[in-house]
């Protein structure tokens, strides 16, 4: 079924005949432009390729990309990923999934796509509301934030989508903004490189209900010293004058500026997406002030699908069954004459 | 066995039932299946039902722990496991109380005496000794210390005690084995099997049964001792079979046949667990099982797997059924080949998890949101489990909508002599699939016949395309939203369901052909119908059988039978689920009914009663 040669593609050719029809300015347009751009570079024939997604504004998704896809149901994406995966496992398959679908009624299904280790790549659209029910806070909506069911302000404490998994023993995890087209595209090729549920989550602007949610990280003006984007054996630095960085102090994680108090690039961690120990990796998912962005874990494992082939393919060779024949008349028999 | 053939006068017996009970821990199950076995291969007719409690080992000499086998044998058709013991067999005082009703006047129970000291039968809520009070004076006791006799027979062999008491489900198995003249081969070769890396349980095991057969014929347990002679089956090879058991192996079957590999999502649950058990056990077929988190993860991955070409199917029982029906909503629209198997069992909530039931026929044909029609078969015992699971496959295939298959408790877990088929004698299977390189080619267009749409499979080129959950357009399968769009599209498939009964066979009538009383059934209930059917026949009085195993559709000839006789009785194991769908769909009939919701099957003498007195009541 899959090539190995990337067929002769443009952005273009995944794109679907379907009017998008998101809300104008929604950050889900760079993000689909971003995969669409993507597409090429993956070495997958776009027959190959299936987009599944659940319910919510980024779920629409699947019908603007012209590969084969579905529009599932809410929060069961991960599961409906799982058995198109297993069925057929020369196929590439991307889950299109946002706050409440993923981590509110899908939230067992997330986890344990991610604990099995299926070999997905699923794009968490992170707003942090609800867009598509008109403007309820989702289990990503900040403490005491006031939306039109919690006009109090939210008693809710809220997830950290990389916390959650790393901590459902996830082996990929990313972070990236949807104002980043370029550094979008280059994650998730690498999401697709990656053997074993890769995990997004996209930092995504809601213009209606949640505008600017993201702003102290994206806005131009603050952008370079509130983001820091990791690179898998590069030393954690930022900022606006390339002199921040990241070190260790005791068991926690702070940020330094280098050229002060003695610190110098030296004393800046160097980071390890592949250390199969995630302590750091967790520090830097939940880190805040600057958010991490980039792929902040990448470790490789065994995947579920390749072991049930294996274990298939184990069993026919070595059972003394051949056919479903030789089945049905194992076991004691008696004739009848 | 020789030796008893010439002690004693052998009568032969048409048939017999005998029931195993004692505590969940005494291993009655085992012992039942090993009598089980035994007769199926001295070509009995057979029929089996386990009734075990839901608590894996609730508290020891208790009613609630009782666990208990029972088997029908007989040299003629045995279409049920039979009403009432002929011989109970009662390890303590609690299987003695537990099934004081089951077990018909003057007929023999065999007591473990041992096990009737004061504090048993105190804990089994007994206010006096059962053994000594009028409790078991018209029956035929034989008391039997099993406990202390095996523990004599085993001992000097190295067994710790607990394997020694473990033993006795043995002891009194070689008893019931004397008692009916069977020899005890195939439990002496299951043993050796089970216990080949256990020399000394083995031996223990061994030592226990020969004893108990022995002490039978010592003590002559019954006045003479009785044979069942080999039935007048169809010719063919044997072998017997557990519903659950068939269900996977039709399922394994129709993969084969249709060149297709099987995929399973399920999560757990009583009474459905051992259809995933035994597809995980074979494996070797390409058959992948996905157990899933939980029930709706189990439907969804196999809607995923579905559309990614695999024969998928999922398991389940009532509530789980109820955690799927959105997905199963989602498999109406997108309309895509799966079959959702529910093993019902009694409701509601977690109801009767143990016990049989056919109450989840309308949450089969209605449980969704919005007019989400599937089709609906069922299976009628655990031999048809088999065919009914294979046909399920090929129906789901061949019209490319999900197909619900109902069993049941009493079905998925009796067991049966099974004519054995093979893949070949098998009908084919025609996948509705699209043929290479077709031009203008739309995802919603629809065979003329069927109005089944193209499965079609990711990984072809040309043929990439969007479904979902969404209304779908006419032909294209865009999402529309537009109003006459929707009811076509809501008709359309209800019609294509409807048009599966131009597939299916014709409702057949067993017993008499027209006349007083039709009696009608679906499901599980078969065998106590045909048997009470038969048995209330007589030169006054005519009365047929009319069998679903088709539900949606129903067969097209479904009124033409119900024409020809002058009442109609409804029997169902619920409150009167398929009569109010049977008033909907043929209105223009009366229909009475009779229904049990006891957690437990017809018996054929309380049906037998109900059939004559209909006939013979005023209309």
């Amino acid at each position: 079924m899959s090539d190995t040669t990337t067929a002769e593609y443009t952005f273009k050719d995944f794109q679907s005949d379907q009017d998008v029809r998101w809300c104008p300015g929604c950050g889900d347009y760079a993000i689909l432009r971003a995969i669409q751009k993507a597409m090429p570079e993956v070495g997958h024939k776009k027959e190959d390729i299936v987009f599944v997604s659940g319910i919510g504004c980024s779920s629409r998704f699947p019908y603007y990309m012209d590969t084969y896809g579905f529009h599932s149901i809410h929060g069961r994406a991960p599961a409906l990923a799982t058995g198109v995966k297993l069925a057929n496992p020369s196929l590439s398959v991307w889950q299109i999934t946002g706050d409440g679908d993923a981590l509110a009624i899908g939230g067992n299904h997330f986890i344990h796509a991610i604990r099995r280790n299926i070999d997905i790549n699923i794009l968490l659209f992170n707003n942090r509301i609800y867009g598509l029910t008109k403007g309820q806070f989702s289990p990503t909506t900040d403490l005491g934030f006031k939306t039109k069911s919690s006009p109090q302000g939210t008693i809710d404490n809220p997830f950290n989508p990389g916390e959650l998994v790393i901590g459902s023993s996830g082996h990929f995890f990313a972070r990236i903004t949807d104002k980043e087209p370029k550094a979008m595209t280059e994650v998730f090729i690498e999401a697709e490189k990656h053997r074993g549920a890769s995990i997004i989550e996209i930092m995504q602007n809601c213009v209606i209900f949640n505008d600017n949610v993201f702003g102290d990280y994206t806005d131009k003006e603050v952008k370079s010293d509130h983001q820091l984007h990791v690179v898998h054996g590069q030393p954690m630095i930022f900022g606006k004058e390339g002199n921040k960085g990241l070190r260790l102090n005791g068991f926690k994680l702070e940020v330094v500026t280098i050229g002060e108090n003695g610190v110098t690039e030296e004393d800046i961690l160097v980071h390890d997406a592949h250390d199969e120990d995630s302590t750091l990796q967790m520090m830097l998912a939940r880190l805040k002030m600057p958010i991490v962005t980039g792929v902040i874990r990448a470790v490789a494992a065994d995947t579920f699908n390749v072991r049930m082939k294996r274990q298939v393919e184990e069993v026919e060779r070595t059972s003394k069954f051949k056919n479903v024949n030789d089945l049905l008349v194992s076991g004691e028999t008696w004739e009848i004459t | 066995m020789g030796k008893t053939l010439e002690k004693h006068a052998v009568q032969e017996l048409d048939r017999v039932v005998i029931k195993f009970a004692g505590d969940s821990g005494d291993g009655m199950q085992l012992t039942g299946t090993q009598f089980t076995g035994t007769s199926a291969l001295l070509g009995n007719d057979i029929a089996t039902y386990p009734d075990y409690p839901a608590e894996i080992r609730a508290p020891q000499g208790t009613v609630a722990g009782v666990s208990g086998f029972q088997v029908h044998i007989g040299k003629t058709h045995i279409y049920t496991p039979g009403d009432n013991a002929d011989v109970l067999v009662a390890m303590n005082a609690a299987a003695l109380k537990a099934n004081m009703e089951s077990i018909t006047r003057g007929k023999t129970i065999i007591i473990d005496s041992d096990n009737f000291k004061r504090r048993d039968w105190e804990k089994a809520g007994y206010s006096e000794d059962p053994l000594t009070s009028d409790e078991l004076k018209h029956y035929h006791v034989i008391e039997a210390p099993i406990t202390s006799l095996t523990r004599t027979a085993v001992e000097g062999i190295g067994l710790d005690n607990k394997s020694i008491t473990r033993s006795k489900n043995m002891f009194a198995l070689g008893m019931v084995y004397c008692m009916f003249s069977r020899p005890m081969d195939y439990t002496e070769r299951f043993l050796k099997e089970k216990f080949a890396k256990k020399e000394f349980i083995l031996e223990g095991n061994m030592k226990a049964l020969k004893a108990g057969y022995n002490y039978a014929d010592t003590i002559e347990a019954l006045s003479s001792a009785f044979t069942i002679l080999p039935a007048d089956m169809e010719p063919g090879t044997y072998k017997n079979i557990m519903g659950n058991q068939a269900t996977a192996w039709g399922f394994l079957a129709a993969a084969e046949k249709a060149g297709k590999e099987l995929f399973l999502g399920s999560y757990p649950i009583t009474p459905a667990s051992d259809i995933l058990h035994e597809i995980a056990g074979h494996k070797h077929f390409g058959a992948k099982v996905f157990q899933a988190e939980d029930e709706i993860a189990g439907i969804t991955a196999a809607i995923g797997a579905a559309f990614a070409g695999d024969l998928a199917i999922t398991t389940t029982s009532g509530p789980g059924l109820a955690l799927k029906g959105e997905a199963l909503g989602l498999a109406v629209m997108t309309e895509l080949p799966i079959v959702v198997v529910d093993v019902q069992r009694g409701g509601p909530s977690t109801g009767l998890p143990t016990k049989t039931e056919q109450a989840d026929l309308m949450q089969a044909l209605y449980g969704r949101n919005g007019e989400s029609p599937v089709i609906v078969i069922a299976t009628t015992s655990p031999a048809n489990c088999f065919d009914m699971a294979f046909e399920a496959a090929k129906l789901a295939m061949e019209h490319v909508t999900p197909v619900i298959l109902l069993s049941d408790g009493y079905v998925a877990n009796g067991s049966q002599p099974w004519r054995i088929k093979t893949v070949d004698s098998l009908e084919s299977i025609s996948p509705h699939e699209p043929k290479p390189n077709m031009v203008n080619w739309q995802p919603y267009e629809r065979d003329s016949e069927s109005l089944a749409r193209y499965w079609i499979k990711p990984g072809i080129p040309g043929y990439e395309h969007r479904v979902g959950g969404l209304e779908k357009e006419d032909i294209t399968g865009n999402v529309s939203y537009d109003p006459h769009n929707h009811e076509k599209m809501v008709k359309l498939r209800e019609e294509k369901v409807q048009r599966v009964a131009h597939f299916i066979p014709d409702l057949e009538v067993e017993g008499e052909q027209e006349g007083d009383l039709l009696v009608v059934g679906w499901g599980g209930t078969y065998g106590s119908l045909l048997t009470a059917t038969k048995q209330s026949d007589a030169e006054h009085r005519s009365i047929g059988l009319a069998h679903f195993s088709y539900i949606k559709p129903l067969p097209r000839n479904t009124a033409d039978v119900f024409k020809r006789f002058k009442k109609i009785v409804v029997c169902e194991l619920n409150n009167g689920q398929f009569v109010k769908y049977l008033r909907g769909e043929h209105p223009e009939f009366r229909y009475e009914q009779i229904n049990k919701i006891q957690g437990q099957p017809f018996t054929v003498s309380e049906l037998t009663k109900k059939f004559v007195e209909l006939i013979e009541e005023e209309s």
